[in-house]
């Protein structure tokens, strides 16, 4: 037998990557959106029904209920623990021994399961019975449980899931702010620039490229946002914490409109996709450098 | 470096970082609290110190969790998981980053796309084709779907690996007669083990934590992992906070003790991706 060539060893080598992503993702994915044109409950032959799918899906109040929650829930993650983060990696830049410790205690939440972060969240913080929340409402002033409250709720799990993740943010900060030449740092310090003017003219140039990936993630991420809706609130009360991604779990797990389900699909990827576009550009720019 | 910084930011960003500690840490330290005490006096005050150091409320919560068909079930799910995930990466990284391959950059692409792709896209139905193969609850066909999503982001870690090795190496072990799979085996692999015991940890851990997928895969009794028993506990252990306190110390503790003793290898795989330096 003539022994492989290099060539053949290295398409050998890159094979069962390829196959396992084109079996597990690809090929299901352009399979959602085909059953998006189609009525399907999953088990039945699909029928096709051409755009009926979209058409139900924009005449559907909770639909756009919830691509206005991902739009503020976007909103919500590129502003709020964006500038905790920004804020926590530059106070910890100046204290590079202690800045370790601190970096690993603000990861630990987001470390650890949602399921586990979700279920002591609303047992042991927000419950108006067992919570913390319950013990200052039965002693000192009443309050109601803001998961219960439509005007509260999507802030209530929104605040959940920051605390969880804030912490990998400061950590990618920090990290990103490291870099910074310590001449330049001297030099601002030397001239008599501020804690703010060192930030915002020194630290914040040098880690653009950083603070733009990060935006870009939390923006795709926002719109594909699950696990904590789901495991506190299902998407309830009355609505108010629906998202593209719950909305379409219930389509296929609950009622079986498969076919809804992966409309809805495509419409979260499609903002995904957006931002993606930009993503993949950023990132060939600095994988050709 | 010391900052020039006036006394009162002094303080004001020691008041910003011990508060954030202590925000990050309130919930766990409620949980080891109220791990120890009964329902009554958690009710009565979450905050109050438990009389004694009691282990009804774990043995409870073992039993109520089904932790012990869990823990199985997770290990299984995530170490499998992990072993694909870091077999097939390690492979494609080399290959991809010695661009030998024709439409490598197209591969590339490929995969970059990937790393974002929303599970909702491909979920609904490779679920039904599950169902219908019967595979539904088998954990190393749910570890394939896992390992999937893993495989990019891992091969970008990896590569970034095999392209600080320099090329000469790979040519010096042809010279010696070793075909591409004994220089990936014998020269590469070990050149490459900071990153693949980086890729390992974060993988795993990603995959003892996952909801969606495993959620919905992994569903029945027999075939449930340690977050999905402890989360049937959620509500049907409502009037046993204890319990539920218990349960969650149980779920918490060992990841937190993982991630202390290895967090240097998570730290650099999370930054790795996002800082260029």
């Amino acid at each position: 037998m003539k022994p492989l060539s290099q060539r053949a060893y290295h398409v050998l080598f890159v094979t069962p990557a390829l196959l396992l992503s084109v079996a597990i993702v690809l090929l299901p994915a352009l399979l959602t959106f085909g059953a998006s044109f189609s009525r399907w409950d999953g088990v039945s032959a699909p029928a096709f029904v051409g755009l009926d799918n979209f058409e139900a899906l924009f005449a559907d109040n909770v639909f756009w209920a919830a691509i206005t929650n991902n739009i503020q829930w976007a909103l919500i993650f590129l502003t709020i623990p964006m500038a905790i983060a920004l804020v926590a990696a530059s106070l910890l830049l100046s204290r590079r021994k202690s800045g370790a410790v601190y970096q690993v205690i603000f990861l630990l939440p987001y470390v650890l399961a949602p399921v586990a972060n979700a279920v002591i969240w609303q047992n042991i913080i927000l419950s108006p019975v067992s919570g913390l929340l319950g013990f200052v409402s039965k002693n000192f002033i009443p309050l109601s449980s803001p998961l219960t409250e439509p005007s509260t709720a999507l802030y209530a799990v929104a605040g959940v899931d920051i605390w969880h993740f804030w912490g990998y943010l400061t950590v990618v900060f920090f990290a990103a702010m490291r870099q910074t030449p310590e001449e330049q740092l001297e030099a601002a310090f030397l001239e008599g620039a501020n804690g703010w003017q060192v930030f915002w003219n020194v630290t914040l140039p040098n880690i653009l490229p950083t603070l733009g990936l990060m935006l870009v993630l939390v923006t795709i991420f926002s719109f594909l946002t699950f696990d904590y809706i789901y495991l506190i609130t299902q998407g309830g009360p009355a609505r108010a914490t629906e998202m593209l991604s719950t909305y379409a779990y219930k389509f296929a797990f609950t009622s079986f409109q498969v076919g809804k389900a992966a409309a809805v699909a495509l419409v979260m990827s499609f903002f995904g996709l957006i931002a993606s576009i930009v993503y993949v550009r950023m990132s060939r720019a600095s994988l050709e450098a | 470096m010391q900052t020039s910084a006036s006394p009162l930011s002094r303080t004001l960003a020691n008041v910003f970082l011990i508060g954030a500690v202590l925000v990050a840490l309130l919930p766990l330290a409620l949980v080891a609290l109220n791990a120890f005490k009964p329902h009554t006096a958690i009710v009565a005050n979450p905050l109050s110190l438990p009389e004694s150091l009691s282990l009804d409320n774990f043995a409870r919560a073992w039993n109520g969790g089904k932790f012990s068909i869990g823990i199985v079930n997770s290990l299984l799910l995530s170490g499998t998981t992990t072993l694909i995930t870091l077999a097939f990466a390690s492979l494609a990284a080399f290959a991809l980053a010695r661009r030998k391959i024709p439409g490598w950059q197209l591969i590339t692409i490929y995969f970059l796309c990937a790393t974002t792709v929303p599970i909702q896209l491909f979920l609904f139905p490779l679920y039904f084709v599950y169902a219908k193969l019967g595979i539904v609850g088998n954990f190393a066909a749910t570890s394939l779907i896992l390992a999937a999503i893993n495989l990019p982001i891992s091969i970008f870690l990896l590569r970034a690996y095999v392209i600080s090795i320099p090329q000469d190496v790979d040519d010096a072990a042809f010279m010696d007669g070793a075909n591409p799979l004994q220089t990936f085996l014998h020269v590469i692999l070990p050149l490459m083990r900071p990153g693949l015991i980086t890729v390992a940890i974060i993988v795993f851990l990603n995959s003892w934590n996952e909801f969606l997928i495993t959620s919905t895969f992994q569903k029945g009794r027999s075939n449930i992992t340690m977050t999905l028993g402890y989360l049937s506990m959620n509500g049907t252990y409502a009037t046993d906070q204890g319990a539920l306190m218990a349960g969650a110390f149980i779920l918490v503790a060992p990841i937190i003790v993982f991630f202390l003793l290895l967090q240097r290898f998570f730290i650099s795989g999370m930054t790795s991706g996002a800082v260029k330096g």
